[in-house]
């Protein structure tokens, strides 16, 4: 058996340092928010030969569009971020470009969504996820009709959201990374997978309380932890090579989402025996 | 007893296997090789049942279903201007624009467009998804055109005064006749026969015919205004009455102009005007390039799970490796069969459930170890695994179904949201859930019966 609990503390400071990083990304660099929720325009244009960076910008400033961003990909093709333009306008700057620099142009995407649009995806998104995490709470409640369970799954569900939310503000602040609907859909899913981890092992501790109530707490959780380690470890390996080949080999706009799963699904591995089960140790102590 | 059932078993697994292989077989490949003297020639086409069962007919295709995103297409969101009308026409008004978009959009030649009002709050929306469109912007123009055609004489005030000052005889015609695009059977591009330009004939209904035979008649030499949307397309003068419901609109139409307005009054006007709010275009060469980065990826990654698992686990690895097989055969044929409309994210759905779908595997085979570690004989760990694991197994996948049904929002609610993306992962994310509940458990258990059991005695 491992006695697992000895280091509670060193959990304690981890998870506390990668939330307060977390966070301090959060509040000093924030997050940049895709189209879908504040508004705007993305074209991507491949150009059949190569085009100055600076002649695409200055097409776009001619008509008056503002551009909020312009990633250079591979083949002369470039992925611009706009404010919201109509079909009408992106027309005018692509016939421009086309016919000025003697080139044609395939416009791989196109997409354009209101500022109301965005604003009200915003308020579904967040009031749906509210929903969500009440859910999961409620169930928790009735799974374990115990209060403590509860909170201390509930607990360690919130920690992974701050973990997930941290890392990817990090992520939005390095590599570009952007809060989409695909993003609170990783949210989500971390959230469940966390709460589905912390219940295989709650539940072992569970049923030996039911046989055993004389034992120490700490020595159920302990013997808990020690078997239900190895399915947990191979249960989040087996996810994880998915993803991991997701983000390898997958395609580059769901590549931020699937970081996004896998952090997720690495602190939702983390905090059921290292968040969770030492709370619940803590709780239940303080009963006597 | 039980020996004796096992052939039964076996065939009628078998059988199954056929079928789910069946569906799953990819569409339109060419076949082609040849097994001695043998030549073999033909195409894999989707599976199709088409049959009479007591005289109902039962067709289902089993095609495999691509999303915007990964074939290409447009996803328009337009918002209906309902603010003139009382809130209790509302309703009405919004299913008949929706009507009417949609004959647009059929007239126009899109194959498999989808359609669809959605309500949020006060906002009515209608969204329309238009595959393999490339031409947005021509889509566009006529998508949302109100076209609301309108004939229009001279007042007699204004042909007074018409004789006096010079008035342009377009702001001359002001006076609504009463016939409208509603009196219009159909129209048609025609060729003038003198100069060859396209033209548009218009048959009109019988209400129509009698309407325009009056309007004739009372302005013989005098013309009238033909006007689209309150712009005018022409402006003839008329020779004699005409009865016989038929007139052309000459104006000076490009054949493509002429195809539009006659799909416009065929299609009708729209009650609302439309004002469009969001639009996505993809273009076709994105998404085959993303779909084939993603089968890649579920390979690789698949694969990556039954190294690890048959590594870990022994036997009982490959075991749960065929369960796993079988798991993503069997949720690719409900994927057909639903059928469920693929997206990207609905793939990575699907890749996520592939590793989640082990788990009920790995619970079983840790508590059959467990069990093992206690003594207990396989038969009777096997046994007591598979109930154990069961609670576990249940309780943990609840939260997941849980929260793929709020973000698949299944009756739509216009609180949660309503977006493609989200909802197709969710709906690949659920049936992957289910269809690894019964894959771990039943599928495994009937396969550890199968094939495992005399070997199992002698390698535990």
């Amino acid at each position: 058996m491992i006695n697992f609990l000895k280091y509670k503390w060193v959990y304690g400071v981890i998870s506390i340092c990668v939330i307060i990083i977390g966070l301090f990304s959060v509040f000093r660099y924030g997050f940049s928010f895709s189209i879908d929720f504040i508004g705007g325009s993305i074209v991507e244009y491949k150009f059949d030969k190569k085009i100055d960076e600076k002649t695409v910008r200055a097409f776009f400033n001619k008509e008056k569009i503002k551009i909020f961003s312009l990633i250079v990909e591979s083949d002369h093709t470039y992925l611009i971020k706009t404010e919201s333009v109509d079909e009408k306008k992106e027309g005018i700057v692509r016939r421009l470009l086309e016919t000025q620099q003697k080139t044609h142009i395939e416009t791989l995407r196109f997409e354009t969504v209101g500022p109301i649009m965005g604003r009200e995806t915003q308020q579904k998104t967040v009031f749906a996820s509210l929903i969500a995490i009440v859910g999961i709470f409620l169930y928790l409640t009735f799974a374990f009709s115990n209060f403590k369970y509860g909170l201390a799954a509930i607990v360690a569900m919130i920690h992974d959201f701050l973990v997930v939310l941290g890392s990817y503000s990090l992520l939005s602040h390095f590599f570009g990374a952007e809060v989409d609907t695909l993003f609170v859909t990783a949210v989500l899913t971390s959230l469940s997978f966390s709460v589905h981890d912390t219940i295989i092992v709650f539940d072992k501790i569970r049923e030996y309380r039911k046989r055993d109530t004389i034992t120490a707490f700490s020595v159920l959780a302990n013997k808990a932890f020690t078997e239900t380690i190895v399915r947990s470890l191979n249960n989040s390996l087996t996810t994880m090579l998915m993803l991991v080949a997701l983000i390898l080999l997958g395609g580059a706009s769901t590549r931020f989402f699937v970081s996004a799963l896998l952090i997720g699904i690495i602190t939702g591995t983390y905090s059921s025996p290292f968040v969770a089960t030492p709370l619940l140790d803590m709780l239940e102590r303080r009963k006597r | 007893m039980k020996q004796k059932r096992k052939p039964f078993r076996v065939i009628f697994f078998l059988i199954i296997l056929f079928f789910i292989i069946r569906i799953d077989l990819p569409e339109n490949v060419p076949l082609k090789f040849r097994i001695g003297n043998l030549k073999i020639d033909s195409v894999i086409r989707a599976a199709e049942i088409d049959f009479n069962f007591f005289g109902i007919r039962v067709k289902k295709d089993f095609k495999t279903r691509l999303g915007l995103d990964l074939k290409g297409g447009s996803h328009l969101v337009y918002e209906a201007d309902t603010k003139a009308l009382p809130s209790g026409d509302v309703e009405d008004a919004l299913i008949s624009s929706r009507d009417i978009v949609e004959k647009r959009v059929n007239f126009y030649g899109v194959s498999e467009p989808v359609v669809q009002t959605v309500k949020s709050g006060t906002v009515s929306r209608i969204v329309v998804d238009l595959p393999g469109v490339k031409d947005v912007a021509e889509a566009l123009s006529f998508i949302g055109q109100t076209a609301q055609l309108d004939f229009k004489e001279e007042s007699v005030a204004s042909s007074e005064a018409a004789i006096a000052t010079d008035t342009p005889l377009i702001l001359r015609l002001t006076k609504k006749t009463g016939l409208t695009g509603k009196h219009i059977k159909k129209a048609t591009v025609q060729f003038d026969q003198n100069t060859s330009n396209p033209t548009v004939a218009l048959v009109f209904t019988e209400k129509g015919g009698k309407l325009f035979e009056e309007i004739t008649k009372r302005n013989v030499g005098k013309p009238i205004g033909i006007f689209l949307d309150q712009l005018p397309l022409s402006a003839p003068t008329v020779q004699q009455t005409i009865s016989g419901g038929e007139a052309v609109i000459t104006g000076n139409f490009t054949v493509d102009e002429a195809k539009k307005l006659a799909i416009s009054i065929n299609a009708g006007a729209l009650p609302v005007p439309i004002i469009l709010r969001e639009m996505k275009n993809i273009g076709p060469t994105l998404g085959q390039k993303q779909v084939q980065q993603s089968v890649l990826a579920g390979g690789v990654g698949l694969s990556a799970v039954i190294i690890f698992m048959i590594g870990y686990y022994g036997i009982l690895g490959v075991i749960a490796s065929g369960a796993l097989l079988i798991y993503g055969l069997l949720s690719f044929a409900i994927f057909k069969t639903v059928p469920v409309v693929l997206t990207l994210s609905g793939i990575a759905g699907f890749i996520l459930s592939i590793g989640m779908a082990v788990d009920a595997n790995i619970l079983i085979f840790e508590r059959i170890k467990e069990e093992i570690r206690r003594g207990k004989k396989f038969d009777s760990a096997v046994r007591i695994g598979f109930t154990r694991a069961l609670s576990a197994i249940k309780d943990a996948n609840i939260t997941t179904l849980l929260v793929s049904f709020i973000l698949f929002n299944p009756l739509n609610w216009s609180f949660f949201p309503q977006f493609g993306v989200v909802r197709g992962f969710a709906l690949t994310l659920g049936i992957g859930v289910l269809t690894s509940l019964f894959t771990g458990v039943v599928v495994t258990k009937r396969l550890i019966e199968m094939f495992y059991k005399d070997k199992l005695k002698t390698t535990i």
